[in-house]
């Protein structure tokens, strides 16, 4: 799914609201979720799960075709934890497609 | 401090113009549409910020890390986030905060 299908199937629960205006607060949670964590801030979402940085240090890589060593600087990548909820819709749908088989 | 769905709500109603009413809607709405998605399997891509998707996990020996004891982790499904390209280069340039 896309973020254009998400606004659709959005837009189409949320008859009240302009195809136009959910298009643009989807694009704004998502610009916002972004520049939460490119700021250092967590999010968390219950029942969803949590964004947050995980830091990686300072190593030594190599050029891959000179072999040359490169220092690399420490730098912070973004990392998702579902939440309970998450976790327990995914798996159990996983065990109803199993009993179907 | 955390970014939260109230906060989210509110930057909608200040932003889109949405009343609060349909901004808390909408966030809720969100987040439950990407919900569904991956429960019926279907990977769910945000461009500018990442991928979610799927895995279907085998059953694995583990262990009861208090009592040692073995116990065997069930086959599971599980999601994993995948950061995009425009969303790991906004992360990086983050130096960290001083503690």
């Amino acid at each position: 799914m896309t973020k254009s299908e998400l606004i659709e199937l959005i837009a189409g629960k949320q008859d009240h609201l302009a195809q136009r205006d959910v298009e643009l607060a989807v694009k704004a949670l998502v610009e916002q979720m972004s520049e939460a964590l490119s700021t250092g801030e967590r999010i968390e979402i219950r029942g969803f799960g949590s964004f947050s940085l995980h830091h990686r240090p300072p190593r030594i890589g190599r050029n891959p075709k000179t072999g040359e060593p490169v220092a690399l600087p420490g730098k912070h990548v973004p990392h998702f934890k579902p939440g309970k909820e998450m976790r327990e819709r995914v798996n159990d749908s996983q065990a109803q497609s199993d009993k179907g088989r | 401090m955390a970014l939260t769905k109230a906060e989210m709500a509110e930057r909608l109603h200040d932003e889109v113009g949405l009343n609060k009413r349909e901004a808390k809607d909408l966030v809720e709405s969100f987040f439950e549409e990407i919900r569904l998605a991956l429960e019926s399997n279907t990977p769910v891509k945000l461009s500018g910020f990442g991928n979610f998707d799927l895995r279907d996990k085998n059953e694995r020996p583990g262990r009861n890390p208090k009592t040692g004891e073995e116990i065997p982790i069930s086959a599971r499904r599980v999601v994993t986030f995948k950061p995009g390209q425009k969303l790991k280069s906004r992360v990086e340039a983050y130096a960290g905060r001083k503690r």
